[in-house]
């Protein structure tokens, strides 16, 4: 089980900022461990953000992108007290879904 | 008439390959106008630069994800004795985390010695959970117990966010390991003939693109001793000031130190000590 995002929805007026943390190793497949043997790859593809349940934001993330790695998008037309919901998949199929509130 | 323009793009090529090939023996007058003039600047903007990254990604550090996996772990029942940290004593009493870190290395009375975060842990993990302590000393960093470990300094420190350091030097103990951390941080060795004083004895040094903190008084608020734990972003690694101080030694060509050993730990009141006063802005942010 992967261990939990950290999300932080900020409604400031019209414009929501949320601003989201994963926890993943993010391995790119070229790298190689100490016995020279290829570290196979294992990476996030898939990002999908929800808002109240309807997907505002869906990214496919590949092995360029950092060890936990960090997103920021912002929303807009988002309340105090609605819920953001943000899943990743990634090249294992492995899932990941952590929701938080509009403050 | 084409041949100005054309005379003028030459010149300016060649003013261009001026500055950056002839920098150091200065052939030609012109080169070494501008190569004075833009040597100066850099030094500063180059810092200027680390801080607007350092601003950048600061409010995304990773090293909240460890915050949050260290409290998860405080609470939970592990080990052969099956039970909490919750009654682990940081100095400030059992189960108190709050402004702990930034009263450590202290002298604890239940086990004799001076020890800093890790190696209170250590003896937490031993005496509560039962956890083996000479055996997650050995494990290398990032692996086995040493990432629970990792986890943990992240969110005791985190607990004293923007409190200041006074480590407590009223025991004779914490005075001695302040001397011994003294005579470790002048103390001269190895194939390089290097001490920690090489470094870290004045201000204004630097290692390639890195300010080095002068540790032989309080370097600033968040700065030095002040800055660890912290992530760091080209290894995605939480690092302790055991790892770091592992990492210095490395550098300076000299054998490991021992995970908590007793330089290690003197080396933190030393520093820490230097520090008073400094703020606490652990888990820092590192390139």
């Amino acid at each position: 089980m992967a261990d939990p995002m950290r999300i932080r929805a900020q409604a400031n007026g019209d414009k929501t900022t949320v601003r989201v943390l994963m926890s993943h190793e993010m391995e790119t497949g070229q790298r190689k461990d100490a016995a020279g043997k290829l570290i196979p790859a294992w990476h996030i593809q898939q990002v999908s953000a929800a808002l109240n349940g309807k997907t505002v934001l869906t990214a496919q993330w590949g092995p360029s992108v950092a060890k936990n790695p960090f997103l920021q998008f912002n929303l807009k037309g988002a309340k105090p007290g609605d819920k953001v919901a943000i899943t990743w998949v990634d090249n294992r199929g492995e899932r990941r879904s952590d929701e938080a509130t509009v403050v | 008439m084409k041949l100005p323009p054309l005379l003028a793009a030459l010149a300016a090529l060649a003013g261009l390959a001026g500055t950056v090939l002839a920098q150091p023996g200065a052939t030609t007058a012109a080169a070494a106008g501008p190569a004075a003039v833009t040597a100066p600047s850099t030094a500063p903007s180059t810092a200027d630069g680390i801080a607007q990254y350092r601003a950048m990604l600061a409010d995304g550090n990773p090293a909240e994800l460890f915050e949050a996996k260290g409290e998860a772990l405080w609470q939970q029942v592990r080990g052969p004795k099956q039970a909490a940290l919750t009654q682990c004593d940081l100095g400030k009493g059992p189960g108190v985390v709050q402004g702990a870190f930034v009263e450590l290395p202290r002298w604890f009375a239940d086990t004799g010695r001076v020890q800093d975060l890790e190696s209170r842990l250590l003896s937490c993990m031993a005496q509560l959970q039962g956890l083996d302590a000479a055996q997650i000393a050995r494990t290398p960093f990032g692996q086995g117990e040493q990432r629970n470990l990792e986890a943990l300094v992240a969110w005791i420190a985190a607990a004293s966010r923007g409190l200041r350091f006074q480590l407590p030097q009223a025991r004779a103990e914490e005075r001695q390991a302040y001397a011994l951390g003294q005579r470790a941080f002048f103390y001269r060795g190895g194939p390089y003939d290097f001490a920690c004083a090489t470094c870290h004895g004045q201000a204004g040094q630097r290692v390639r693109l890195q300010d080095l903190p002068d540790l032989t008084r309080n370097p600033g608020d968040g700065v030095g001793f002040a800055a660890w734990p912290a992530y760091r972003v080209s290894s995605g690694e939480l690092w302790t000031m055991q790892r770091r101080l592992n990492d210095c030694f490395r550098q300076q060509r000299f054998p490991y130190p021992g995970f908590a050993s007793e330089v290690t730990v003197a080396l933190g009141v030393y520093m820490g000590v230097n520090a008073r006063g400094a703020e606490s802005v652990a888990p820092g942010l590192k390139r």
